[in-house]
C-alpha cells in the first residue's frame, strides 16, 4: 500500500476542509432505483476542483450507477446533481462538459487512433488546425506519436487504454470519469499506469473521478476516497485518515488487512478508553476523542503492522495478549504471523523481514506476545 | 509394443496412418468439388451447347444433338453446327435487354425496401431485452415453415379488388374506391420484399446484436448526438450486414419467377418470366438457354463482389 505525499506542493492540496470553498460537482440527496432495487440510496456527496476523487467498493455497491448519472447515462430517481451551479438533470449526455473513459475503453474500431482522439473535438466543430494540433498534443502526452493511423485492433490492452484516456482528454472536459481504467492491464502496467495518471492530472489540473474496486489503486492514485457499501458512502477522507482512521468495521475491513476485537466499553479516562473482550483477561486501551458509553458494544480495529510479536514479555506495553503461532504467511518483503489466543480469536502481526529467512527466531507453535500501543489501536462503534 | 517390435516397423505403421490421413483429408476436399462438378457445371454445359443450338421441331426440341454413335466425325459435326446465333438474336429483340434491366430495376429497388423495412426491425430486435431476441429471432425464421408458393398465393388473396387489404382500407375509410394493386410493379414489390426480408432482417440482426453498446455511450459522451451517432457509429459498424442482407436479397430477387408471375401483371417485365415463356410457351430452348447464360454472368459479378467483402470481412475479424 502506497500513500503518496504530494511534498512538492507547498501548500496542502485540501480544499475540502474550507467551508468557503464551493465544491466543483455535488450530489444532493441522490438516490437511483432501477425497479426494486435501490443502486444508490439518498447519498450527499461534494467534490472538489483539481481533486482526484476515488468511488471505491466492492462491485454492486452502486459507483458505477454513480458515474453514469454524471455522465448522463442515467437520471437520479430523487435528488440533484449540481455541477457548478447548474443542475445536470436537463443536460443530455452530448452536451455535458463531462468525459468519460470507459472501462472496455470504448474505442471506435473503423476509426484510426487519430480519429479517436479526434472525434470528441469534431463534435464541436473546432477548426481543423486546433484539432490535428490537439491531437498532435493528446498523442505526446500518451506517448502514442508513431500509432496515430494504426486502427484499435492492432494496438495491445495497454496502448488501447493510453488511446481512451486521450481521447476522453482532449475535449479538456471540467470533469474526467475513469470507469476501472486500469481494470483490464496486469500489475505492473497498472502500477505504472497508476503514476501517469498522477502525473497527467497534475499536468492537466483537471478534476478527475474515478470508480475501483481495487483498494491499492484507489490509495496510491486519490486525493480523497468515498467509501462505498450497498448505495450508501461509508467514509470519505483522505487516503492516510481512512487507513488509520477507519469509522465503521466495513471500512476497516475493506481497506487492507486488520485485526478486530470486539467487546465492551469499559471506563473512559481522559483520551484512552477501554475494552472488556474476554473474561478473566485485562482490558485492552485505545486513544479516542469520543465518548463511548460504557458498557455498549465497541471494536478495536488494529493494523497487523502495528502489532508487535516477541518471544519474550515485553517490559511495557499499552495492550499484550498471549497466544501461539498458529500460520505464518510469508510474502518476501514480510511476514504475517497469525497468533491465536486462548479464547480462539486470531491476531495478525507483520514484521518486516530484515534478515534473512533461516534467522527467524519465531516459529510455529511458539509461545509468544503480541501487543500493541494504545494508539495504533482504533475504537469503531459501527 | 514398441519396445518389442524393430524400429523401423513402427515407422511404417507410423507414415502410412499419415498416408492415410493424407487421402481422408483429400477425399473430404473432393466431395463438395465432386458435387459442384455433377450438379452444377455439367447441367451448366449442357445449357451452354444448348444456347449455342438451334431451335428444331423434334424431341429434343433443338438440334443438333449429342450423339456418340458416330464417333469423332459426329463430333466435328456437332462443333460446326453450334454458332452464337442465339446470342445475337438477345440483342436484337429489345424485348430480352429489357427484360435484364427491368430485373435488375426491380431487384435494386426491392432491395432498397427490403433494407429501410429490414434496418428498423433488425435494430429493434437487436435492442430488446435479451429474453425475447431469440423468440423474435424465431418469429422471423417463421414463414419458412409454410411453403413459398402457398404464401405467394396467400398474397394474391390480400392484394386483389374484393381481397383483404381494400376491404379493410375502405372499412377504415381510407379509401372510397378499391386500389389496383394486384397485377402491377407494385404487388411484385410488396411480394419480393415480402419474401425476402428475412434474408435482410437476419444478417443485421447478427451484426447488430454483437455490437458493443458502451461504443454508442463513448460517442454520446464525446458530444455526438443520438441521431448523428446512429449516422456515424452504428450504421458504419453494421455495414458488413448491410452489405450481406443486401446480396442476399438482390441475388435471388434478379432471377425471380415465381412472384412476377403470380402477383405482376402484363407490364411486368422481368428475365425470369420471359426465360420462362421462352422455354414453356414459345418452346424455343436455344434462346431460352443464351438468356440463362446471360443471366448467370450478371450473376455473377455481384456474387463474387459479394464474395471478396466477405473475406476481407473474415480477415478483419481475425
Amino acid at each position: 500500500m502506497e500513500t503518496i505525499v504530494k511534498s512538492n506542493q507547498q501548500q496542502v492540496f485540501a480544499p475540502w476542509t474550507d467551508p468557503q470553498n464551493k465544491p466543483l460537482l455535488r450530489f444532493e440527496n441522490v438516490t437511483k432505483k432501477f425497479g426494486d432495487f435501490t443502486a444508490v440510496d439518498n447519498l450527499t456527496l461534494d467534490i472538489y476542483e483539481r481533486e482526484f476523487f476515488a468511488l471505491l467498493g466492492p462491485s454492486g455497491c452502486g459507483k458505477t450507477t454513480m458515474m453514469r448519472m454524471l455522465a448522463g447515462f442515467e437520471l437520479p430517481t430523487t435528488g440533484r446533481i449540481l455541477l457548478g451551479d447548474n443542475d445536470l438533470k436537463d443536460t443530455p449526455p452530448h452536451k455535458r462538459p463531462v468525459n468519460m473513459m470507459f472501462q472496455s475503453y470504448a474505442l471506435f474500431p473503423h476509426m484510426s487512433v487519430e480519429q479517436n482522439i479526434a472525434f470528441g473535438l469534431k463534435q464541436d466543430k473546432r477548426p481543423k488546425q486546433e484539432i490535428k494540433e490537439r491531437v498532435e498534443e493528446m498523442l505526446s502526452l500518451v506517448q502514442l506519436e508513431a500509432f496515430a493511423k494504426r486502427k484499435p485492433h492492432q494496438l495491445s490492452g495497454g496502448q488501447k487504454q493510453r488511446v481512451a484516456l486521450a481521447r476522453s482528454l482532449a475535449k479538456k472536459p471540467k470533469l474526467l470519469l475513469l470507469d476501472e481504467p486500469l481494470g483490464a492491464l496486469d500489475k505492473k502496467l497498472r502500477e505504472q499506469t497508476q503514476f501517469e495518471l498522477m502525473n497527467i492530472q497534475e499536468k492537466l489540473g483537471m478534476t478527475f473521478v474515478i470508480v475501483t474496486h481495487d483498494q491499492e489503486e484507489a490509495m496510491t492514485v486519490a486525493s480523497r476516497i468515498a467509501v462505498m457499501d450497498h448505495g450508501r458512502i461509508k467514509q470519505v477522507a483522505t487516503p492516510a485518515e481512512i487507513y488509520e482512521y477507519p469509522n465503521s468495521r466495513y471500512v476497516a475491513d475493506f481497506l487492507g488487512d486488520v485485526n478486530i476485537v470486539e467487546g465492551r466499553v469499559g471506563v473512559t479516562t481522559g483520551e484512552t478508553a477501554s475494552l472488556n473482550w474476554a473474561e478473566g483477561q485485562s482490558h485492552l486501551a485505545v486513544s479516542t476523542k469520543e465518548r463511548p458509553q460504557s458498557g455498549d458494544t465497541a471494536w478495536i480495529a488494529v493494523r497487523p503492522e502495528k502489532v508487535r510479536i516477541s518471544k519474550e514479555m515485553p517490559e511495557e506495553a499499552d495492550n499484550c495478549l498471549q497466544g501461539e503461532v498458529w500460520d505464518i504467511g510469508y510474502t518476501g518483503n514480510i511476514s504475517t504471523y497469525h497468533v491465536k489466543l486462548a479464547n480462539g480469536q486470531m491476531i495478525k502481526a507483520q514484521v518486516a523481514n530484515r534478515q534473512h529467512l533461516a534467522n527467524r527466531p519465531i516459529t510455529w507453535e511458539d509461545s509468544v506476545y503480541v501487543y500493541w500501543e494504545k494508539g495504533a489501536g482504533v475504537l469503531l462503534q459501527s | 509394443m514398441a519396445v518389442t517390435q524393430p524400429a523401423d516397423l513402427v515407422e511404417t505403421e507410423e507414415v502410412s496412418t499419415q498416408a492415410q490421413e493424407g487421402i481422408g483429408q483429400k477425399v473430404l476436399i473432393a466431395v463438395p468439388y465432386v458435387w459442384l462438378l455433377v450438379f452444377f457445371l455439367a447441367p451448366f454445359f449442357i445449357v451452354f451447347k444448348m444456347s449455342l443450338s438451334d431451335i428444331a421441331i423434334s424431341i429434343p426440341p433443338y438440334t443438333p444433338t449429342f450423339d456418340l454413335s458416330e464417333g469423332w466425325d459426329g463430333l466435328v459435326a456437332l462443333w460446326n453446327a453450334l454458332d452464337l446465333e442465339n446470342y445475337v438474336w438477345l440483342t436484337e429483340d429489345d424485348l430480352y435487354w429489357k427484360s435484364y434491366v427491368s430485373s435488375l430495376k426491380v431487384a435494386s429497388i426491392s432491395t432498397l425496401l427490403a433494407l429501410l423495412i429490414g434496418y428498423p426491425i433488425a435494430y429493434s430486435m437487436a435492442k430488446a431485452p435479451s429474453e425475447w431476441r431469440s423468440t423474435l429471432v424465431m418469429l422471423i425464421i417463421l414463414p419458412f415453415w409454410t411453403s413459398f408458393l402457398i404464401r405467394v398465393y396467400a398474397w394474391v388473396g390480400i392484394l386483389k379488388k374484393e381481397g383483404f387489404l381494400n376491404y379493410a382500407l375502405m372499412w377504415l375509410g381510407v379509401i372510397d374506391e378499391p386500389l389496383t394493386i394486384l397485377n402491377t410493379n407494385t404487388a411484385v414489390y410488396i411480394g419480393i420484399v415480402y419474401s425476402y426480408l428475412p434474408f435482410m432482417v437476419l444478417p443485421l440482426y447478427a451484426v447488430l446484436e454483437k455490437m458493443d453498446g458502451a461504443l454508442l455511450e463513448a460517442a454520446n459522451d464525446l458530444g455526438c448526438s443520438p441521431i448523428k451517432t446512429f449516422w456515424i457509429i452504428t450504421i458504419p459498424l453494421s455495414l458488413p450486414g448491410i452489405i450481406a442482407g443486401c446480396f442476399l436479397v438482390f441475388i435471388p430477387a434478379v432471377g425471380e419467377f415465381v412472384i412476377p408471375d403470380l402477383l405482376g401483371g402484363s407490364n411486368t417485365l422481368m428475365i425470369g418470366k420471359t426465360l420462362w415463356t421462352e422455354f414453356f410457351s414459345n418452346r424455343d430452348w436455344p434462346v431460352a438457354s443464351a438468356v440463362a447464360v446471360i443471366l448467370l454472368l450478371l450473376l455473377i459479378i455481384p456474387i463474387v463482389l459479394f464474395q471478396k467483402q466477405q473475406e476481407k470481412q473474415m480477415k478483419e475479424d481475425g
